[in-house]
């Protein structure tokens, strides 16, 4: 659980949202290694629909960074051929709910290349996509599809919750030589939120972890979180549940360990097991759908490795298995309501 | 078919005594028992069409589209404006490598029957294609094939021992019998792994090609697809691509009549040829007689000179006949007639170079004979060499634990403990 990053850096660090850390983070990359580039719809120019992009082709050339075809398979395809020729690209699709035109790019292709040619190609690429729900995004721009991504072999997933972690966990995707998914939860790209939706939204500003070194920095891969001790029970959560169950647990008062995983693949287990085996309760909380979520991935491995540790039943708060509302939003998401009620039923077991 | 109710419900009479809606569903002209006859096939005369200047704008070569380009005549000989006058050296480098390609099919469509390998896939009757093209591209040209261009790696002089040990999946296998027979993977020969999945390689020749123009590289990149496959989004996506950066690719559609039982019409050929899609993206299109190598190896220097000079990509449909099986997996004689492959009327590819070069006075049928021979013992040679290293399904495979590497480029702790699990299961079990 420990960051790779010097006081020093610490020192230099400034207050960031999270899209100025994703934009810091592209920027640093790209002056750091002529090999990466950028593209997207609406990617260059414009800056990105989220300004996740913004200033990078004028600072990078339109070589670097550029837009592209309104065609996810297209998208991948390339980036594809491009990391066969050895470059770095960092392909983003707009919103995570239209990345299945790409599926058969990332699962047959970018996740096998480096298996099926024993090494002889790679496929080093971040595809960077916005994901989850709280914005009222409805069906096409509210979905959690990690799930998909994490029952294949090859790919790694990676889901940030703060500035701090979106650059450098976004760092160590680009410079990882194994085909990253990489989700960012935008609901929390300009401020934490605790789940309460009829409160005004809040900024990063103040947010410890929105203090963002401005050089390089990585947050390495396969290593959870503890964003909170405690010994009552285990949340396992990421993206912006992490924030969501925080806030929850400060309101119960229950001492609770929230371990944010950063990465479903690779699994930091070990993290997992340990709080598992000390508080003897495991919470799983999720945005996607429950029926296949990676929810079910962790609730089969606690299981299995902390079996005689578990004093209750493993939980799993999740969104519904139903496409994702609009109208109904705050009655399908996870907040603040569902996780209370879960809460209480594992304690009292 | 008239309204029953007689009544003028709904949209009213304008919308009445039309005949019923048809759905067409395309036939081949020719089932199996069929006799077959190809003589309304229209076959554009030979050095017909027009060689225009490399930078062309695609525009003004819509027609090439619709036409077909031919050098080699009925006589054998090399005429016309694409004629490429090679050496004879290259002539019979050529004829060389097309008969070792067939030779090599020959013999490990037999292993397969053997029972050596689960599965092969012969390129006969379309070894002009990859042979053609390769032999017109760089080495260092970046080729993106589909399973039926082995002919590429030959042409390469690809050691075939090593494409035998990919075919019996053993210990002298590079993918480690991690890939299906045939899904070859050789980077130094400019050969990019093979996938199943059709026309997969297309967006990823299109945007090796885009990398390389990027970094100011010379290298132009090459992808080839059968016309089924055209069908595919990934077709779409990668013509886009090529055409809206003006990519270093030629996209290559192998157009050899049918995609497994499905004749060339469930792909479009009964609106269109599959050349003319590249009007509609404003790519240079031209379509050739895949079976006239020389057209083959005209039409891509083409390409590649257009490419290579930052003129844009090029689509060439190779138009040709796939005289066997789809695979070892299939026969042929379910769905088509046996006759068409012997009397297709663009001929046989070796043939023809054969008579080229007899009619130049560089070869005679002799020293043909002498080369069939003689490849087919190197053919048989290497295949003994090669199953010294093991065949299919007789033990002498890469060890169990290769199975998890290079998932990723590190082992991760969950295959870790996944490989222990399955040394631990097979211990147990006393193995």
């Amino acid at each position: 659980m420990s960051e790779v990053v010097t006081q020093e850096d610490r020192a230099d660090a400034q207050q960031m949202n999270m899209i100025q850390a994703i934009n810091s983070a592209l920027d640093i990359m790209m002056e750091r290694d002529p090999n990466v580039v950028v593209m997207g719809e609406d990617v260059g120019y414009f800056g990105g629909v989220f300004r996740a992009t913004a200033g990078l082709q004028q600072k990078f050339g339109k070589n670097r960074v550029f837009d592209t075809p309104i065609t996810e398979c297209g998208i991948i395809g390339v980036a594809v051929g491009m990391g066969a020729y050895g470059l770095r690209p960092v392909p983003e699709i707009q919103f995570a709910d239209y990345i299945y035109p790409a599926l058969d790019q990332l699962v047959s292709e970018a996740a096998r290349l480096r298996y099926r040619s024993a090494g002889e190609f790679i496929a080093p690429m971040t595809v960077r996509s916005p994901f989850g729900g709280g914005i009222f995004g409805g069906q096409t721009h509210s979905q959690s599809p990690e799930g998909i991504f994490t029952h294949v072999s090859g790919v790694k997933t990676v889901i940030p919750a703060t500035p701090y972690d979106a650059k450098g966990l976004l760092i160590a995707a680009i410079e990882d030589n194994d085909p990253t998914i990489f989700f960012e939860p935008k609901r929390i790209y300009n401020g934490p939120f605790d789940g309460h939706y009829d409160t005004p939204a809040v900024s990063w500003a103040g947010h410890p972890q929105a203090q963002v070194p401005t050089g390089y920095y990585r947050v390495p891969l396969g290593q959870a979180r503890t964003v909170r001790a405690g010994e009552a029970l285990t949340i396992l959560c990421y993206g912006t549940m992490v924030h969501v169950v925080e806030s929850t647990v400060a309101a119960m008062g229950v001492d609770a360990e929230i371990v944010d995983l950063r990465t479903l693949v690779p699994l930091d287990i070990e993290a997992i097991e340990a709080s598992v085996k000390k508080t003897g309760r495991c919470l799983i909380v999720h945005e996607a759908t429950r029926t296949s979520g990676f929810g079910a991935e962790l609730s089969a491995q606690v299981q299995e490795r902390c079996f005689y540790h578990l004093e209750a039943p493993i939980e799993r708060v999740t969104g519904f298995d139903t496409p994702y509302p609009h109208s109904l939003e705050w009655a399908y998401f996870p907040g603040p309501v569902r996780l209370r009620e879960a809460i209480n039923k594992i304690m009292k077991d | 078919m008239s309204d029953p109710a007689g009544s003028d419900a709904g949209e009213g009479k304008a919308g009445r005594n039309l005949p019923t809606l048809r759905l067409h569903v395309p036939e081949p002209k020719f089932r199996p028992g069929d006799s077959v006859d190809f003589s309304d096939f229209d076959i554009p005369a030979v050095g017909a069409t027009p060689r225009p200047d490399e930078a062309v704008q695609p525009a003004a070569i819509r027609d090439m589209a619709y036409g077909l380009i031919r050098v080699l005549d009925e006589d054998g000989a090399a005429v016309g404006p694409w004629n490429p006058n090679l050496p004879p050296e290259t002539l019979l480098r050529m004829l060389r490598a097309m008969a070792l390609t067939r030779a090599f099919d020959a013999r490990m469509f037999r292993a397969q029957r053997q029972g050596k390998t689960s599965f092969y896939m012969k390129s006969t009757g379309e070894e002009a294609v990859s042979i053609g093209a390769a032999l017109a591209l760089a080495r260092d040209d970046m080729c993106f094939p589909s399973y039926r261009q082995q002919g590429i790696l030959i042409a390469r002089d690809w050691p075939i021992i090593d494409m035998m040990n990919q075919i019996y999946s053993n210990k002298g296998d590079r993918l480690k019998g991690r890939q299906l027979p045939i899904m070859y993977s050789a980077r130094e020969a400019g050969f990019f792994s093979i996938s199943g999945n059709l026309t997969t390689q297309y967006p990823q020749a299109v945007g090796w090609a885009m990398a390389s123009a990027a970094k100011g590289d010379t290298r132009i990149a090459a992808t080839w697809c059968g016309e089924g496959s055209t069908a595919e989004g990934d077709f779409h996506s990668a013509c886009t691509f090529a055409s809206v950066y003006r990519a270093p690719v030629i996209m290559n559609i192998v157009n050899n009549q049918w995609a497994i039982s499905s004749f060339s019409g469930f792909a479009g050929a009964e609106a269109t040829t599959f050349a003319a899609r590249a009007v509609g993206y404003g790519i240079a299109g031209l379509r050739v007689d895949g079976n006239d190598v020389l057209a083959v190896y005209a039409a891509t220097r083409w390409a590649a000179d257009r490419a290579r000079s930052n003129a844009g990509p090029t689509l060439i449909e190779h138009f040709t006949y796939r005289v066997e099986g789809h695979s070892t997996s299939d026969d042929p004689s379910a769905y088509r007639s046996a006759e068409e492959s012997s009397l297709w009327p663009l001929g046989d590819p070796i043939a023809r170079l054969k008579q080229h070069c007899i009619g130049l006075g560089i070869w005679d049928e002799d020293r043909h004979a002498a080369m069939d021979r003689e490849l087919a013992e190197m053919v048989r040679d290497a295949a003994r060499e090669a199953e010294k290293n093991g065949i299919l399904g007789h033990g002498l495979h890469h060890p169990m634990e290769s199975m998890f590497e290079d998932v990723f480029e590190e082992m991760p702790p969950h295959l870790k403990e996944q490989e222990r699990q399955m040394l631990d299961e097979w211990k147990a079990a006393g193995l």
